[in-house]
């Protein structure tokens, strides 16, 4: 099975030589194969959120090398971690960070008009996506005018646009409540069992890491507990 | 992205903060407004100098009396040239003139023959007076003037029908005129105004007068915007100067004017003529003294004192500009401080930091850019209305307005590069996490 997400002893430090230097992650290394639904979870401080923006190429470890679909990430330049993020990780955020100025379908075509793909290319692909969260009838409404569920939704299509290696989920369900909150979760259920995508989930609850595949728990900047999961939705209980 | 695009987004983001923009374009709008205006109305202005200059004859010296006095010493500035000059053509009855102080023919015979070379012709004008012809409830206002045959050559004026006064009507002491076509229009309507008398009334003098000619009337830089309206306009009448001098009692003249040769240098010209004068027939005069002045000079004086403003307009309009591309940098550092999530969010993207920092210049450059397009259209508009109550045809500078155009794309360039490279330098993981 192929590795998408080889992550080998990273370290994160801040404040380098300072009298506060600390370490956010101390020696972690994680294997995340193609085509699996994994949560990274872990309470506030445990180094969840380091973790996420190394794996999302928005940091580099201090320590450490990580290969994303095999490219070593700590090799890159600025402009190339660019690319890296545009084509092959999907972001969906906690605070769904649509551009207020831009109607949905505009939002969805924003990566793929920093991948420099042709206008129509992008409207066509934007549409399709969209179709496939459930918001095709929703195509030129700004996100103010959308629901919390629905700009979630909208985010997902915008983090499927360049067809990612990774989705890269943090806190995708923090901000909704919880009915809201499973249609999401059902999105990423759908998008990883009918499209095989690799999905990284970041969150502190344990009962949405439980309906992943691979439960991987962090403290204090290590892995303490790796578990299996679900895989599915949890059965109402 | 694309520049396209950018553009795009730059007006989306421009819309979404309507108030915002239009005050900062303010800065931008009052400082093309004023310089496009202003330079409009200099245009037009200097414009409407020139040509009015070239009909009075770029090729004339005004050789003039001038009473000896302290004045003289400051007699250097244009103002003062314009003042003099035109009191020189103007001025009726300087006190204490006597006919020995004038400029009598046989000087200007003498001065003919000392510059042979030199002199085409030399108009001799006297001022009789203003005043009116009327019949019935028809006048029109005028000034009567005997002037000598080559009056019409020196200040070119054009002749509608008819000709102008010869040797012959002043040698014959004919009372004839020549008017203006505004007179006539005025008196006789569309009828034939040749060899129709005229009854001249002025307070020095009244006479009946044969019309054998007319000309075209044309607003000069002496008159303009002084007319207080049409129906009141006074033109010129003239009259041969043999008749004039019969009137005035004059035998010579106050002033002169001397057209020079196409090609010689009037400006020396003016100055020789001037010390002739002096040296030959005035050193034993102990009140009066000639001075002369030629159109090319003044004309020079006048381009020199316009160009000398527009550099001073250039000035406070540079500043003006400084400080609506500052407020552009100001209202560009809050734009990005409140978008520094949408900053980190295309970043995430994959926006490079080149492609941030691109879509904030450009921004900035649209703002400034649209500043100046309605700030073209207000100074214009300004320069117009301007121009327009000076009574001067509007010329709007195409120069300027090009300059404006590029130089409020540069302000945009400018003032927009530094918010928008701190924009592109921003930390994703910082500016997404940024409340």
């Amino acid at each position: 099975m192929k590795k998408i997400i080889d992550l080998r002893n990273i370290t994160k430090k801040y404040f380098i030589g300072h009298a506060n230097e600390f370490s956010a992650l101390n020696g972690i290394s994680i294997t995340i194969n193609e085509g699996e639904f994994v949560s990274v979870i872990g309470e506030s401080g445990s180094g969840k959120s380091t973790l996420m923006n190394i794996i999302g190429a928005l940091d580099r470890p201090t320590e450490g090398h990580y290969y994303l679909d095999g490219l070593n990430i700590g090799d890159e330049k600025d402009h190339e971690l660019s690319g890296v993020r545009n084509r092959k990780i999907g972001f969906v955020f906690q605070t769904f960070n649509l551009i207020p100025r831009m109607n949905a379908l505009r939002n969805v075509e924003l990566p793929m008009a920093y991948a420099r793909l042709p206008r129509h290319e992008r409207t066509r692909r934007a549409k399709e996506l969209l179709e496939l969260v459930g918001m095709d009838d929703r195509l030129s409404h700004r996100p103010n005018e959308l629901s919390g569920g629905q700009k979630q939704r909208v985010a997902i299509a915008r983090a499927m646009a360049n067809d990612p290696a990774i989705i890269l989920a943090d806190e995708p369900t923090g901000a909704l409540d919880s009915v809201t909150g499973h249609l999401v979760m059902d999105i990423f259920h759908k998008l990883h069992k009918e499209d095989g995508k690799t999905i990284v989930l970041i969150t502190h609850s344990p009962e949405l890491a439980a309906e992943t595949e691979r439960i991987i728990t962090l403290r204090d900047g290590v892995v303490i507990d790796e578990a299996a999961g679900y895989g599915n939705r949890r059965p109402a209980s | 992205m694309n520049i396209v695009e950018n553009i795009r987004l730059a007006f989306s983001s421009l819309f979404a903060n309507k108030m915002r923009a239009i005050l900062t374009m303010l800065g931008i709008i009052i400082g093309i407004g004023s310089v496009i205006g202003i330079m409009t109305m200099g245009n037009s202005l200097s414009g409407y100098m020139s040509s009015s200059m070239q009909d009075l004859g770029t090729n004339n010296v005004t050789v003039y009396l001038q009473e000896k006095s302290e004045e003289e010493e400051r007699a250097g500035d244009a103002y003062d040239q314009m003042r003099s000059f035109e009191s020189a053509e103007a001025e009726v009855a300087q006190t204490d003139i006597s006919e020995k102080d004038l400029i009598s023919d046989e000087m200007l015979d003498i001065v003919r023959s000392e510059f042979k070379d030199i002199v085409e012709y030399i108009s001799v004008t006297d001022t009789v007076g203003s005043g009116s012809v009327s019949d019935g409830d028809k006048y029109a206002n005028l000034s009567l003037l005997g002037v000598s045959a080559d009056y019409a050559k020196a200040s070119s004026l054009e002749m509608k029908s008819g000709r102008f006064l010869s040797e012959k009507d002043a040698s014959g002491n004919k009372k004839v005129a020549v008017v203006s076509e505004k007179l006539t229009e005025k008196m006789f309507g569309s009828d034939d105004p040749l060899g129709k008398q005229i009854f001249i009334d002025t307070d020095v003098h009244s006479g009946v007068y044969t019309i054998v000619g007319v000309y075209w009337y044309k607003e000069d830089m002496m008159n303009v915007g002084a007319q207080s309206s049409e129906k009141n306009l006074s033109t010129n009448v003239f009259i041969p100067l043999s008749i004039a001098n019969m009137i005035t009692g004059n035998s010579g003249s106050q002033s002169v004017t001397i057209v020079t040769k196409a090609g010689s240098d009037s400006i020396a010209f003016a100055s020789d003529v001037k010390n002739y004068f002096n040296e030959v027939f005035y050193s034993k005069n102990q009140d009066y003294q000639i001075t002369a002045l030629s159109m090319e000079d003044m004309m020079q004086t006048m381009m020199d004192m316009m160009a000398t403003m527009e550099i001073a307009i250039a000035a406070i309009a540079a500043i003006s500009l400084l400080v609506g591309g500052i407020g552009v940098m100001n209202i560009m550092l809050v734009s990005i401080t409140e978008r520094t999530r949408e900053i980190g969010t295309r970043k995430a993207l994959g926006a490079t930091n080149g492609e941030i920092r691109v879509q904030f210049i450009i921004e900035a450059v649209i703002i400034c850019l649209v500043g100046g397009l309605i700030g073209i259209g207000v100074g214009v508009l300004i320069g117009a209305v301007g121009a327009s109550l000076l009574n001067f045809p509007a010329v709007p500078s195409l120069f300027a307005i090009l300059l404006a155009t590029g130089f409020s794309t540069f302000i945009g360039l400018f003032f927009g590069y530094y918010p928008a490279n701190k924009a592109a330098k921003m930390d994703p993981i910082d500016a997404l996490r940024y409340e």
